[in-house]
């Protein structure tokens, strides 16, 4: 049940940096001394000097506020859509027969391919950016909630049922508590493919995001700048995911399962 | 609370009328009436066929016999989750057409609400209390379950018998009048299943609801209840019914107990017996003996 002790953890943490902090160090060296050049795979420290640059002018505050702009704005579209279709697909069988095979059709379409038709309709300001995001995250989400609220224990339905529950109750007292583990995991993998398809998303035309830098540090050879853009996306998309079990963790206190696979 | 009859005796061919028979007993109205009860399931399983079946307040009539006899279907049609086919259940003279309020359940399984903790799954069908009125009760039923200790724990931090224990509490918290168990001791070892026994009387006592348990443990049925009602199979009927007539707490090894599980046996081997001397066999139970 528990986890290993804290300091076997910790071991087993610092072993798995280990390899990345060996090539950074010999990479660091072999540039230092000369036996590579560094043009194309700049040092660490160059990134590092890059990356703070941008920090200390608010550039990189820039960027990181607007690519989580559009993620959050497409995260939260796709996923109360997703929720809601999700819902209405999984309770009503009409709706169900009628909606769920076409949105399965849909999800077999690798979500770029939208990318030039969104272009042709949206232009390339903000809204595509936004709808790519919120398509992107839809799908899993959508597949989670349905999924979940189809498979519902019946057996403790019939719970509510020999407690007179009302519909409403019934929804929230059983359905929800329910689902929500299912739901929360949807909800992370749709964030995960929030923040892919933001990069798909800045490079289709941006001004400010992370995914400008990676662009702009591609047209004109800075692969510092590039290396600087990935690592900030690492970062905003691994404290992305952490806020979001953080957020949620209240809720799924009861399981032991998940806890386990964080 | 028994019926006062010694004996096992044959149930009549008609059901309908047996549960008349019941009924001029001298004991009142029955609390728990189910007459001329028949369920057919929509794959043409014919599970219960003219069950008759009366049930006095305070009486713990215990359901014996193999899987299959449409025991479970019985207590679903009287908890009012499945609908007959044909004939009636009443409550207090109320038709059971869908769940009631003076009506609780124990499943075979817990079924606890793994979202909730113990506390809050004792109290998930008390509805219409002030919270202090709630946590009351919560915490008196708790406590009668030897549980008082465990209100904020995890459904899945406890034992199995532990959580068969907090579904018995939520269902006494809600003060009903008839209980229906379904075989609730079954997936346990033959000691929790006895302190499982010593608490359900405990709580029953209290309030003196009418049970209904179905069991096919004869030990237990011989155990709880005033009267030993035995199915046979295909259709579901109500074969024998067998007076206990002993006074609580019962003895398991006192003479009149084992006379009592004996006369329960015989009840049990006629009962599978394919020919009864009264009816004569169903046509597909001949054919299954070619
Ligand atoms: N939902 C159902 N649909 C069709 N047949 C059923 C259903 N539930 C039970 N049965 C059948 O009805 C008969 C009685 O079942 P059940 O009431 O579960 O018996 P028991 O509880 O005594 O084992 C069995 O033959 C079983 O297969
Ligand atoms: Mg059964």
């Amino acid at each position: 049940m528990r986890g290993p002790p804290l300091l076997r953890r910790g071991a087993r943490a610092g072993l798995g940096l280990l390899l990345p902090l060996v090539l950074a160090v010999g990479w660091e060296i072999a540039v230092a001394t000369g036996a590579a050049s560094g043009r194309l795979l700049p040092p660490p420290s160059r990134i590092g000097a890059t990356l703070w640059d941008l920090a200390a002018s608010g550039d990189l505050r820039m960027h990181v506020e607007a690519t989580l702009i559009r993620v959050g704005l497409g995260f939260l579209c796709g996923a109360a859509a997703g929720i809601l279709a999700g819902a209405l697909v999984a309770t009503i069988p009409a709706l169900r027969w009628l909606i769920d095979p076409s949105l399965q059709a849909l999800r077999a379409v690798p979500s770029l391919a939208w990318v030039p038709l969104f272009i042709l309709w949206f232009g390339i300001l903000e809204t595509p950016k936004v709808l790519l995001i919120a398509v992107g995250v839809f799908f899993p989400v959508y597949v989670a909630v349905s999924g979940a609220i189809a498979s519902v224990d019946r057996k403790l339905v019939e719970v509510g049922r020999i407690f007179r529950l009302s519909r409403l109750a019934l929804a929230r007292r059983i359905l929800l508590p329910a689902v929500l583990p299912a739901t929360l995991v949807g909800l992370r993998t749709g964030l995960g493919l929030g923040f892919l398809f933001v990069v798909a998303a800045e490079l289709m035309g941006a001004s400010e995001g992370l995914g400008y830098l990676l662009v702009d540090g591609q047209q004109f050879s800075k692969p510092d700048q590039i290396m600087a853009a990935i690592i900030a996306f690492a970062l905003a998309g691994k404290l992305a995911d952490m806020a979001l079990i953080a957020l949620t963790l209240p809720l799924t206190r009861w399981q032991d399962t998940a806890r386990e696979s964080l | 609370m028994s019926v006062g009859q010694g004996r096992a005796k044959r149930a009549e061919p008609r059901p309908a009328s047996r549960s008349g028979t019941h009924a001029t007993l001298g004991q009142g109205t029955p609390v728990l009436l189910v007459d001329d009860l028949s369920k057919t399931y929509a794959d043409g399983t014919r599970a219960l066929d003219g069950i008759g079946l009366s049930v006095q307040q305070g009486e713990i009539v215990a359901l014996i016999g193999g899987s299959g006899c449409g025991k479970t279907t019985l207590l679903r049609l009287i908890a009012g989750l499945d609908q007959a086919s044909r004939g009636v259940v009443q409550v207090d003279g109320a038709a059971i057409r869908e769940p009631h309020p003076r009506v609780g359940v124990v499943f075979q399984e817990p079924r606890l609400l793994p979202w909730l903790d113990v506390a809050g799954n004792v109290g998930f069908g008390l509805a219409g209390l002030t919270r202090a009125e709630r946590r009351a009760r919560v915490a008196h039923a708790l406590e009668r379950i030897g549980l008082s200790e465990h209100g904020g724990r995890w459904p899945r931090e406890l034992s199995g018998g532990q959580q068969q224990r907090v579904a018995i509490a939520r269902a006494f918290v809600a003060q009903p009048r008839v209980l229906l168990l379904d075989e609730p001791f079954s997936a346990l070892d033959a000691f929790t299943r006895k302190g499982l026994h010593e608490q359900l009387l405990d709580l029953w006592a209290e309030s003196k609801p009418t049970i209904v348990i179905v069991t096919h443990d004869v030990g237990e049925a011989v155990t709880l209840a005033d009267r030993v009602v035995v199915m046979r199979p295909r259709p579901g009927r109500l074969d024998e019914t067998v007076a206990i007539g002993l006074s609580r707490p019962r003895d398991p090894v006192a003479a009149t107990y084992e006379e009592a599980v004996r006369r329960v046996l015989a009840a049990l081997d006629r009962s599978l017996r394919p020919a009864a001397a009264s009816r004569p066999p169903a046509p597909e139970t001949r054919a299954a003996w070619w």
